[in-house]
């Protein structure tokens, strides 16, 4: 058990618990995933957004995320199923909603000058 | 014993060899062609004497060459010093240097002193960045072939930014007299058609009179708006050769008036504008100074109209709630009225592609505006189109094509708008002008709350990068020389309320400007009294890293923050595109980013790198809890005097 959750990482473990879905994704392996395919690279590796839009926290349902993805706002290359499956989406939409919200920008001083 | 003061007039002279050589012909035709004695032909010309080789390769020593009057360098110096030139950017070259002894010795490296630089794009670059930090040109003094083919590049960023550069090559044109091998190739017979397609002007003096009269009209040139770089081929004969012209002297140099649009298009212009339900103003490379952004700021307020600020110069103050640029795409779709300033690309504005592989891989090209929606521009490249190289971008037609300099056209547009505006109108501005700091103050909360999301993350986010930096430097009198792509969190954290503030982008997006560029305008700087900030990319730090030394070895204050993300990040994106296109998953490599594209295993030790040079340095830092004391430290290095580089690991963009 432990080292399942060591695998999947408590985030995500509980993300999937709350959210009670049968196709929650490995946010362990989500994360590996939204490197390989690129995603990091307009989103960041936290899903921050820079280039592209932020996916975190709080993403998109996941039935959004895979019709986004497929098709997109054009802006982004869309990714068809060939080179990034269903499971994969699952697995990087599980680790877009493991990601914490970040520190309130009230609490950051220098955001508040 | 007295030494023979020989005269040589190098005109003269060559006219009496052309003479000489003519007669040998004559004669060596009147005959018949020699023979040997069983009747062959004989070679044409025998192989030279040693004395010849000698005479040839200038090995023989002429007393009179010595004790000759005044060097032509020195003359050209005279006329240099006219125009008050700062600085001579330059790495040294055989092909200049009757003019570099004429700098040192003569003009006692002062005004223009010599900033000894380790590449030629560098020195281009350090000129580019030091006019826009100053408005005042610069020099950049090379080889005219293999100098000049190395300064290629930010040459042609200078062309495409519209920065004036004035550009000497060194070229040894006598072919009877220049020693052979190396000075001959790096000689040529027209230097200028390396860079002829994207400088204004190009000369090649053969005399000294010759010299005064186009270095003045060059820098004539490229001092009329729009700006641009011209270049004088510099022949090493004439550096060399006495001055014997009694009548010699030095040109004098008026300023030019810049062109100003016609009054007539601009009251028509105005009347668009106060008539229009949503007009906006979009800017890019206009404001030369601030008296360009206080009339800027003028003319939106009059009708309270947006501004959409494209970067290209700090045009807009980000502090005044009329700068909508991130909403700009928005506003630009709803206009009915949209005046482009100095647009680098206005077909860009008021469309879009997209470049997913439709239409046959070559994109598709939407209009983002309304069918209705009238177009006007001001625009100094309408003055000045060249055909070879595309930096005039596509063709988009207008309502109104006004060709003139923007910020000498802004004065009129603004007395024409006042002139048009009806009584009536004034509520509907008012109101326009209550939704805009609306739409303002949320859009600052935005950026507090997407500042926020990766706050903590490492590699340190951009927004961060931005945040920290600001807070460290805010209390000086700062000048962002060089934003990169952190600009765009730059853009809208930093108090950006003068005109050099921002200095803008490289013009050509060709690599290699970022770090020599926030040089030149550091040193530009430095006599402002003002501090430099650059945030340098770490793909475009490894073209011209000697940059580090020249900042290091003339005490020029510059904090160089690095936005190492550890690839090629634009190249990255695109060979993502072109993988997803092909439905193939791009090959990594060994790297996170698609082979090719990342800089990384080895990761480059930049603090190393800038250290080897005489720069302090800290890094890598990849904990953002430790920007700050970093930043304090490196503040403190510049204010002192000297460069500092912080090397931070970051987020992509």
């Amino acid at each position: 058990m432990q080292s399942l959750l060591h695998r999947l990482g408590w985030a995500a473990l509980a993300a999937t618990l709350v959210s009670g879905s049968a196709f929650a994704g490995d946010a362990a392996k989500g994360k590996v995933a939204f490197v390989k395919n690129g995603c990091y690279q307009c989103h960041g590796f936290v899903g921050q957004g820079g280039a592209g839009a932020k996916l975190a926290p709080k993403p998109l349902p996941l039935e959004a995320m895979v019709s986004f993805v497929r098709s997109t706002n054009r802006q982004m290359p869309p990714y068809s199923e060939q080179i990034l499956s269903n499971n994969d989406l699952d697995d990087i939409h599980a680790y877009l909603e493991s990601i914490p919200v970040g520190p309130d920008p009230k609490s950051i001083p220098l955001l508040n000058p | 014993m007295k030494v023979s003061q020989t005269k040589v007039d190098r005109r003269k002279f060559l006219t009496g060899v052309a003479v000489a050589g003519a007669t040998a012909a004559t004669v060596t035709t009147a005959k018949s062609a020699p023979t040997t004695a069983d009747g062959g032909r004989l070679p044409a010309a025998l192989p030279p004497s040693a004395h010849q080789i000698a005479i040839e390769t200038g090995s023989v020593t002429d007393s009179s060459e010595k004790s000759r009057g005044r060097p032509g360098s020195d003359y050209m110096l005279d006329v240099i010093k006219s125009l008050k030139f700062d600085y001579v950017y330059s790495n040294p070259a055989s092909s200049f240097r009757g003019l570099h002894e004429s700098l040192i010795n003569y003009g006692n490296n002062s005004a223009p002193e010599f900033i000894t630089c380790m590449h030629e794009e560098s020195a281009t670059a350090m000129c580019h960045g030091h006019f826009k930090a100053t408005g005042k040109p610069q020099m950049m003094l090379c080889h005219g072939t293999v100098g000049l083919m190395h300064a290629t590049m930010a040459i042609y960023n200078a062309w495409c930014d519209r920065v004036p550069i004035m550009v000497i090559g060194g070229n040894d044109a006598d072919a009877a007299k220049r020693p052979p091998g190396v000075p001959t190739y790096h000689s040529a017979q027209d230097i200028g058609v390396l860079v002829r397609d994207y400088t204004k002007w190009d000369d090649t003096p053969v005399s000294h009179q010759h010299f005064g009269q186009s270095f003045v009209r060059a820098y004539k040139a490229m001092m009329t708006p729009p700006y641009g770089p011209v270049l004088i081929s510099l022949d090493a004969g004439i550096q060399d050769s006495p001055i014997d012209d009694p009548k010699l002297f030095i040109p004098k140099y008026t300023a030019p008036s810049s062109s100003q649009a016609d009054v007539g298009a601009l009251r028509e212009a105005a009347k668009l504008l106060v008539n229009a339900e949503h007009p906006v103003i979009v800017v890019d490379r206009m404001a030369r100074d601030q008296q360009g952004v206080d009339n800027l700021v003028t003319l939106a307020e009059l009708i309270q109209v947006p501004v959409v600020d494209q970067g290209g110069r700090m045009n807009m103050p980000n502090a005044h709630y009329l700068n909508q640029s991130q909403g700009g795409q928005q506003l630009i779709r709803n206009a009915d009225v949209i005046l482009g300033l100095e647009c680098s690309d206005f077909w860009n504005t008021v469309n879009q592609w997209i470049d997913n592989g439709e239409n046959h891989g070559h994109g598709l090209q939407e209009n983002r505006i309304k069918p209705t929606a009238k177009l006007m521009t001001i625009s100094g490249v309408d003055l000045l189109t060249k055909s070879n190289f595309q930096d005039f971008q596509r063709y988009q037609p207008v309502d109104i094509a006004m060709a003139g300099d923007s910020q000498t056209s802004l004065p009129a547009l603004i007395e024409a708008v006042k002139a048009a505006i009806p009584a009536k109108k004034k509520d509907a501005f008012e109101k326009r002008g209550e939704a805009m700091k609306d739409a303002w103050k949320k859009d600052r909360e935005r950026l507090r709350q997407q500042a926020a999301v990766a706050w903590d993350a490492s590699p340190i986010s951009t927004a961060r990068l931005s945040a920290e930096t600001y807070a460290a430097i805010k209390d000086q009198d700062w000048s962002l020389v060089q934003g990169g792509n952190i600009r765009v969190w730059a853009a809208r954290m930093f108090n950006n309320d003068k005109h050099y503030r921002f200095l803008g982008g490289s013009g050509g997006s060709g690599l290699g400007y970022g770090l020599p560029a926030s040089v030149g305008a550091a040193n530009g700087n430095k006599g402002l009294g003002r501090f430099s900030v650059s945030f340098q990319g770490d793909g475009d730090m490894m073209y011209a890293p000697g940059a580090l030394w020249t900042a290091a070895h003339h005490e020029i204050p510059l904090l160089t923050i690095m936005h190492n993300n550890r690839g090629y990040h634009q190249e990255v994106m695109h060979v993502q595109r072109l993988s997803n296109r092909r439905n193939r998953v791009a090959n990594l490599g060994k790297n996170v980013a698609p082979i090719g594209t990342g800089i990384e295993n080895p990761n480059i030790d930049y603090a190393a790198l800038a250290k080897s040079m005489g720069v302090w340095s800290m890094g890598p830092i990849t904990d953002p809890k430790e920007l700050g004391p970093a930043l304090k430290k490196a503040v403190e290095v510049v204010k002192s005097g000297q460069p500092a580089l912080l090397d931070t690991v970051t987020q992509p963009r």
